[in-house]
C-alpha cells in the first residue's frame, strides 16, 4: 500500500495537468511537516489568532438529561471564523505562502471554509477567489459576504447541480488554468493524493488536545468519539489520535436528509457504492451507470456526494461506525444543545449531536463520550427558522 | 498495442473529431459520425458522458448533461456505436471518464469495445500512475489507454511517452476544454522530447477551432483534434446539424491535409 492509499482508497485521479504541481506539494509538504521554522509559525498562528487549543467542556446539563455516559464538547465552534475549518487552511496557506504562490482558491459549501480560506488569504496577503455553487450563495447570502468583506472574490457556480461538488469541479478547473501562482486550498479529507493526508494532519490537533483534555479530566479514555462526516475534515481530525486506542468506538454521522430510503439523502456510506471522482478511490452516491448522484441534506456543509478515502477505509475494516441521522433529528438536536446548553451549533455538528443522544442514555455513567462541535450556529439561524416555518424580518 | 492507428488513422496527416454521444439524440449521433467519416474525419472519438467532467470547458460539459438528461447511458452508447458498425469501419476511441467506466466493470466494458472495434479510450482523470487500473484489462481486449501530455508534464514527458500506445494525445495549453483565440505553449519542444523515446503519434487537441489552427498543429505534430468547436455546432443546430457538421470537418481535413 502506498502512502496515497489507504486500503483500496484513495489516489490520484486528476488530469496529467496537475499531475507535476500535486507530486511537487507532495514533496513541499513533506519537507515542510518536518520543518521546525514552519511548524512553529503555524502553532503560532494556531495558539495567537485562531484561539487554540479549543476547550473540551463537560456538558453537565445534558449529561443529566441523558442519564448515562458523561458527555464533553470539543469546542471547534469557538475557533476563529467559527468552526474546524481555520485548522486546516492556516497550514495550507502558510505553507502555499513558503511554496511562492500569491494566489489562493477554493470551493465552499455552506460557506465555512471558503470564510477561513479568506481569512488566511487577508491575514497572509494571498490573492484569494472562492467557488460556490450559486444554490448555497442564495442559501449562505451572508457569507458571501463575509467573504467578500474580507477581500475574497466569490464566484457563483452555476453547473450542474450547483451545490458543493460543483463548486469543487469549478475550482478544480481553475486550477488546471493556473496552476503557476496558484494553490489549491481543498477544504477536507478528500480529493486526489496529498490533500486527504494533509488536511488529516492538519486538523488531527482536535484529537491531540480532546485525548490529553479527557485524560486529564477522567483519566481515562471515552467510550466514544462523535463527529458528523461530510467530506469528513472534523471527523477525520477528531478520530485521529484515538484510531490505535482500540477501546474508543469512533462514530462518523452522516446527513441522512428525508431519509436513506428516500432519494433526499446524502449518506454515502449507507448508500454509496465504489467510485473513482474527485481525484480519488472513495465511496460515492452514484446511478448504476456511475454518474454522480445529486444530493441533499438541511446541511450545505454535508451536501457532498462522497467521503474522504481514509474514512472509506476506516469503515471498511470496522474500526469505525457511520450512521445516517436525518434533517429532523439534526433540527431537534440543534434546538436541544441550544435550550439545554446555551450553545447554537452549525447544523453539521447538530447531527452528531442528535446520534449521541440516541446511544448515551444507554451509555455506562463511569464512561465519557466526546461529541466534536465542528462550528457554530449562526450561519445556520434563518434556515432552522425557515424549517420551522418561522418568518424573520431582517 | 492497437495496429489501427499507425496503420490507418495516422497513415498521413489526421484529423481526429471529437462528439458526445447521445447529444441530441442517439440516431444524430449516429448520422454525425458517418457524416465525419465522409469528410475525411481520420478517428472520431465519441464521448461518453459524464455528470462531472472535470476537464471539459462549459460547451462539453452541457453536451454531457444534454445527453444524459435525454436518458443516454453506457449501454445505449455501446447501441449507438453497434448502428455505426453495420455501415462504417472508421476508427474509434471512446473519451469518458473513470468512474463510469469503473462502474461498469472494467472485464464487460473492454470485451464490449472489442466486440465494437473500438480501438483506444482517453481517461483525462486516468493519469499515468494511475493506468494500472486498466492497462491489464484493456491490452487483453486490444484496446489502447491512450495517454496525455500537457504544458506542465516536462520531466514526466519520457516516462509518459515510452509507455504510450496508440497515440499520444498533446494537450495544447493549460486549463480545459474550449476555443481558443490562441496556443501559446512552447509544443514543438514536447513533441522532439516524445520523438526522442518514441516513434507514436502525436495529436494536439484542447483549443483548436480555425482550419489555420488545425494546419499549424498537424505541422508540428501527427494531427490535430477538434471536440468543441464540432459540440457547438451540434448545439446551435441539434438534429440538423449534419450538413454543418460535413462542411466544418471536411474544411478542417483540408486545413491538415496542407500542413
Amino acid at each position: 500500500m502506498g502512502a496515497d492509499r489507504y486500503g483500496i482508497h484513495g489516489g490520484r485521479y486528476v488530469p496529467e495537468t496537475l499531475m507535476n504541481e500535486i507530486i511537487h506539494l507532495e514533496e513541499c509538504y513533506e519537507f515542510y511537516k518536518k520543518d521546525p521554522e514552519f511548524n512553529r509559525e503555524l502553532s503560532e498562528l494556531l495558539c495567537k489568532y485562531a484561539g487554540r487549543p479549543s476547550i473540551l467542556y463537560y456538558a453537565e446539563k445534558m449529561t443529566r438529561d441523558l442519564g448515562g455516559a458523561k458527555v464533553y464538547l470539543k469546542r471547534e465552534d469557538l475557533n476563529h471564523t467559527g468552526s474546524h475549518k481555520i485548522n486546516n487552511v492556516l497550514g495550507q496557506v502558510l505553507m502555499a505562502k513558503k511554496m511562492g504562490k500569491t494566489r489562493v482558491i477554493a470551493e465552499t459549501g455552506a460557506g465555512q471554509h471558503g470564510v477561513a480560506t479568506a481569512t488566511a488569504a487577508a491575514l497572509l496577503d494571498m490573492e484569494c477567489e472562492i467557488f460556490m455553487g450559486k444554490e448555497d450563495t442564495d442559501r449562505q447570502a451572508l457569507n458571501v459576504y463575509r467573504m467578500e468583506l474580507l477581500g475574497a472574490k466569490v464566484h457563483a457556480v452555476t453547473s450542474g447541480t450547483m451545490t458543493l461538488k460543483d463548486a469543487v469541479n469549478e475550482t478544480m478547473k481553475e486550477w488546471t488554468n493556473r496552476v503557476e501562482d496558484t494553490h489549491y486550498v481543498i477544504g477536507s479529507v478528500m480529493g486526489p493524493h496529498p490533500f486527504p493526508m494533509m488536511v488529516r494532519d492538519f486538523q488531527s490537533i482536535i484529537s491531540k488536545e480532546a485525548r490529553e483534555q479527557i485524560l486529564e479530566y477522567e483519566g481515562k479514555l471515552p467510550a466514544a468519539v462523535i463527529a458528523c462526516v461530510g467530506g469528513g475534515s472534523n471527523a477525520m481530525g477528531a478520530f485521529y489520535n484515538f484510531i490505535p486506542d482500540e477501546s474508543v468506538r469512533l462514530i462518523g454521522c452522516e446527513a441522512a436528509g428525508r431519509g436513506v430510503d428516500t432519494d433526499k439523502n446524502a449518506a454515502t456510506i449507507a448508500n454509496g457504492s465504489l467510485g473513482v471522482f474527485h481525484g480519488m478511490k472513495s465511496y460515492f452516491c452514484q446511478n448504476e451507470y456511475g454518474q454522480i448522484a445529486p444530493v441533499y441534506s438541511i446541511s450545505a456543509g454535508l451536501d457532498y456526494p462522497g467521503i474522504g478515502p481514509e474514512h472509506a477505509h476506516l469503515h471498511d475494516i470496522g474500526r469505525a461506525q457511520y450512521v445516517p441521522v436525518t434533517d429532523d433529528e439534526a433540527v431537534d438536536a440543534f434546538e436541544y444543545l441550544a435550550k439545554t446548553e446555551g450553545i447554537i451549533c452549525a447544523i453539521e455538528s447538530a447531527h452528531a449531536v442528535a446520534h449521541a443522544r440516541k446511544i448515551v442514555g444507554s451509555m455506562d455513567k463511569n464512561d465519557s463520550v466526546i461529541i466534536c462541535l465542528s462550528g457554530r450556529g449562526d450561519k445556520d439561524v434563518a434556515a432552522i427558522a425557515r424549517y420551522r416555518g418561522v418568518k424573520i424580518y431582517e | 498495442m492497437n495496429r489501427v492507428f499507425k496503420e490507418k488513422v495516422f497513415s498521413e496527416k489526421a484529423f481526429i473529431a471529437f462528439l458526445t454521444a447521445g447529444d441530441p439524440t442517439p440516431q444524430a449521433t449516429v448520422e454525425f459520425v458517418l457524416e465525419m467519416e465522409r469528410a475525411g474525419a481520420d478517428l472520431i472519438e465519441i464521448g461518453i458522458p459524464f455528470s462531472d467532467p472535470m476537464a471539459e470547458g462549459p460547451v462539453i460539459q452541457e453536451a454531457d448533461l444534454r445527453a444524459l438528461s435525454g436518458g443516454m447511458t453506457t449501454d445505449k452508447v455501446f447501441s449507438i456505436v453497434e448502428e455505426i458498425r453495420r455501415v462504417s469501419r472508421i476508427p474509434l476511441v471512446f473519451m469518458t471518464y473513470l468512474n463510469p467506466v469503473f462502474y461498469y466493470g472494467y472485464e464487460p466494458f473492454f470485451a464490449r469495445c472489442k466486440e465494437l472495434d473500438v480501438s483506444g479510450i482517453i481517461i483525462p482523470d486516468a493519469p499515468y500512475e494511475e493506468h494500472f487500473e486498466i492497462s491489464d484489462v484493456a491490452e487483453k481486449y486490444d484496446v489502447d489507454v491512450i495517454s496525455m501530455l500537457a504544458p506542465t508534464s516536462e520531466n514526466r514527458i519520457k516516462m509518459i511517452a515510452e509507455k504510450a500506445q496508440g497515440f499520444i494525445y498533446l494537450v495544447s495549453s493549460m486549463g480545459v476544454t474550449g476555443v481558443r483565440g490562441e496556443i501559446t505553449t512552447d509544443l514543438r519542444s514536447i513533441v522532439a522530447a516524445v520523438r526522442e523515446v518514441t516513434d507514436t503519434p502525436v495529436a494536439v487537441g484542447f483549443g483548436i477551432s480555425t482550419p489555420q489552427q488545425a494546419q499549424d498543429m498537424a505541422s508540428l505534430s501527427d494531427g490535430a483534434i477538434v471536440g468543441s468547436a464540432i459540440v457547438k455546432l451540434i448545439a446551435q443546430y441539434g438534429q440538423q446539424a449534419a450538413p454543418y457538421v460535413y462542411e466544418y470537418v471536411k474544411g478542417m481535413k483540408d486545413a491538415v491535409r496542407k500542413a
